[in-house]
């Protein structure tokens, strides 16, 4: 299994989700933003969080239009995974790769808790290793995670079961309470908490480590 | 040429940053606000050629995200 880290100007937290690809059993390529293309045979893309050029115009909006998210798209497009996350999240949304957009938290101020969770539906690779309903803790740190998008959006993502996690306790106003949302095919996976900060107990806690190792064992059984 | 693009968030769209403007303003004793938006705007220094037509493409692939935010451009 290989996986791909796409580092952007500003991206922080490259490093530490590459490490949680390779406790999860990945191979993993550190990509630069400038690359057009992706190692060969690469399974997953791991989108990071951080401040990508420096969240100017908007979050993820310079990002997503760097050479390499061409390349991501065509992964994408014949079926192969992405992962985004917090920054990452915002970058997908502003590629279009998901749909709707993350705003300025309702409160205004930058979130950084650890931050329970509903696993909305089990039916991806990504959930499929956490049980429907489970509450699990992940730690949150953003400025921008306001899930918003248009109604019909919003009844399509629910009509679908696109909904990965909601919060509970919703930090920062986003619409259904939506930590994190599938694509159509459900391969892309776009959330606001950080699973590489919850891969083992010394983090505090280790309910992320969940959600790789499941994607690790759902593309070996592939 | 120039071309000053003008974004704001859509009508509907809730901007927390013009609420907290206007409870700031409202705060200060400024009593006849009764709203506040917020928005950017953004001055393009264009090449001979590049047309209107042009900037409303810029606007569409990177300057605003059509989901929540309309534009207005105004070539000078």
């Amino acid at each position: 299994m290989r996986a791909a880290v796409l580092v952007f100007p500003g991206s922080n937290c490259d490093r530490d989700l590459a490490v949680a690809f390779r406790a999860a059993g990945f191979e993993t390529h550190m990509v630069w933003h400038k690359d057009s293309a992706l190692p060969e045979g690469i399974d997953v893309v791991g989108v990071p969080g951080g401040f990508s050029f420096g969240d100017y115009l908007r979050c993820g909006a310079i990002a997503a239009q760097a050479p390499i998210m061409r390349a991501v798209g065509v992964h994408a497009a014949r079926g192969g995974y992405v992962l985004g996350v917090c920054n990452g999240f915002q970058v997908l949304c502003e590629t279009r790769l998901l749909p709707g957009v993350l705003m300025r938290n309702a409160g205004l101020k930058f979130m950084c808790r650890q931050q329970g969770l509903v696993v909305a539906t089990t039916d991806s690779a990504f959930t499929a290793a956490y049980t429907p309903g489970q509450r699990i803790t992940v730690p949150i740190a953003h400025h921008d995670g306001n899930y918003a998008a248009d109604a019909e959006t919003l009844a399509r993502l629910q009509g679908e079961d696109r909904i990965a996690f909601r919060y509970i306790d919703n930090p920062n106003g986003a619409m259904a309470d939506i930590a994190g949302i599938l694509s159509a095919n459900r391969r892309v996976l776009g959330l606001m908490p950080h699973p590489e900060r919850a891969m083992e107990p010394a983090q505090g806690g280790s309910d992320g480590a969940v959600l790789l190792r499941g994607l690790a064992e759902a593309l070996v059984a592939a | 040429m120039k071309a000053t693009v003008t974004v704001m968030l859509k009508s509907g769209v809730l901007d927390p940053q013009g609420e907290a403007v206007k409870a700031a303003l409202g705060a200060m004793g400024f009593a006849g606000v009764q709203g506040v938006r917020q928005g950017k705007v953004i001055e393009l220094d264009l090449a001979p050629g590049t047309t209107q037509a042009d900037v409303t493409a810029m606007c569409e692939k990177l300057l605003a995200n059509t989901v929540i935010e309309s534009y207005r451009v105004e070539m000078a």
